[in-house]
């Protein structure tokens, strides 16, 4: 990993943490009653603040994976720097799509 | 030379930084089912709300504050390193990455208990 | 006691040598090559602690022998001993340090002088932030115990090791050095600082308790914060 990944691993973490303990408190919420998908929908459809929300944790989860996921095939698989990144980024952009396509569905009303 | 010889790898540290790989590569691997799921709710409320009723299993909560567990070691457990990093440097890692794993743990099994 | 004998390929082979008060695992490897088998090939020069040469993995650690007493180590009287993992072996308990000191030379550990001798002595304040940094980190003897220690190392072969990033550290923070850009630049390369997973295994088998870790710390921030102004 040099400096530039390095720069984006970790910026990506530090929007990501502040991200995941307000998805634990929802989901500790949520669970309050058992999951209902009237619940969750009602709570994000049409919902500018949870659509961004959203939109900004799937691509910094996104980008975060796709480095993770790098650095892991440069040290546990006989992938290099290149090959390596290249897998990564195809995995990186299917997760950004699926992720994309999540917020999509629950968020417009 | 086998591995069992290489006794570093005992050492809580080296375990840490195992468990934040392990961790995050099965939140990799998690996360594109979980953003399969809530895409259900693209075709209506009803496809998302049956996968909600089958994931009432006792095996599949079970499962869910597995991944929590996960999550939260690997989020504490990146802002360890985010700590030793950018700030003036601390002693003591060990016992933080214990705190790290039992702080995991009990909001894990919370979550679990919550959720029976 | 076992000792590795042969190149990569080599096996463990049995000697029996005699307990003794006060004797170090340096002390009994020689027993074996005086009394035993002269065809054995180990290195060491100082046998005080200070040169760094005589570093082996010692029942699964990587210690220097010099001083690492027998009493402390052996496990049921018994002792294994190794070359040191991570570099490749020559023969016996001898490993070839060449990649441990090119990275050295790669991570810009050695001295660039800023000024000449026509020039006053530049006055260094002890209690300065940067001096306190760099002797904390100074005393390095090169042994590569770290370098052995470290799976970063094993996993990523470019990865310049514990070694060379601490010594990069104490150039950095040193006010007399001239090359301070091209170090940075060196060590945030791929295979450079950023590469390190902070198990600290190097700190934990140092035997000058070192940090290297975070040494390799403080890296990351200087070249973060320097790629983020621009200035790498």
């Amino acid at each position: 990993m040099n400096v530039r990944l390095y720069v984006w691993q970790r910026l990506t973490a530090a929007v990501i943490a502040p991200l995941v303990l307000v998805h634990v408190v929802v989901i500790f919420y949520a669970t309050r009653k058992g999951l209902s998908a009237a619940d969750i929908l009602a709570r994000t459809r049409g919902s500018l603040t949870w659509a961004s929300f959203y939109g900004v944790f799937v691509v910094a989860a996104a980008i975060h994976a796709t480095i993770g996921v790098r650095n892991v095939l440069t040290e546990w698989s006989p992938l290099r720097d290149r090959g390596a990144g290249l897998l990564a980024s195809g995995f990186g952009v299917l997760l950004f799509l699926l992720g994309a396509r999540a917020v999509v569905a629950v968020v417009l009303p | 030379m086998t591995l069992r010889h290489l006794r570093h790898r005992h050492s809580a540290l080296w375990l840490a930084a195992l468990a934040h790989r392990l961790s995050g590569l099965a939140l990799a691997v998690f996360l594109p089912l979980h953003f399969l799921t809530l895409g259900l709710a693209i075709r209506g409320e009803a496809p998302l709300e049956s996968f909600l009723r089958w994931s009432d299993q006792p095996l599949v909560k079970l499962a869910e504050s597995a991944l929590i567990f996960l999550l939260m070691l690997h989020m504490f457990g990146g802002l360890r390193l985010l700590v030793i990093e950018n700030l003036s440097w601390r002693d003591g890692q060990k016992q933080a990455a214990t705190i790290v794993a039992g702080v995991s743990a009990a909001i894990a099994f919370f979550l679990l208990a919550r959720m029976f | 006691m076992s000792l590795w004998r042969g190149g990569e390929k080599g096996r463990y082979e049995t000697y029996k040598v005699p307990l003794r008060e006060n004797q170090t695992v340096l002390d009994v490897v020689t027993f074996v090559q005086r009394h035993l088998d002269p065809t054995l090939s180990y290195r060491f020069a100082c046998r005080v602690g200070m040169c760094g040469s005589c570093a082996m993995t010692v029942n699964g650690r990587p210690r220097w022998t010099c001083r690492t007493h027998v009493s402390r180590v052996a496990t049921r009287g018994q002792l294994e001993i190794g070359p040191l993992e991570n570099l490749p072996v020559i023969k016996d308990l001898t490993t070839d340090m060449r990649p441990f000191f090119e990275k050295w030379q790669q991570a810009k550990g050695a001295f660039v002088p800023s000024q000449t001798r026509g020039d006053e002595i530049e006055r260094i304040r002890p209690d300065s932030p940067a001096r306190i940094a760099a002797d904390a980190a100074i005393e390095c003897i090169n042994c590569a115990i770290c370098y052995a220690a470290c799976d970063t190392v094993r996993w990523n072969s470019d990865y310049l090791g514990p070694a060379a990033l601490n010594r990069a550290w104490t150039l950095v923070n040193d006010v007399r050095d001239g090359a301070t850009s091209e170090r940075l630049q060196a060590v945030a390369a791929s295979g450079g600082c950023h590469a390190c997973h902070s198990h600290q295994s190097c700190q934990e088998l140092c035997p000058q308790q070192l940090n290297p870790t975070a040494s390799i710390a403080g890296l990351k921030r200087r070249t973060m914060w320097a790629y983020l102004k621009g200035e790498i």
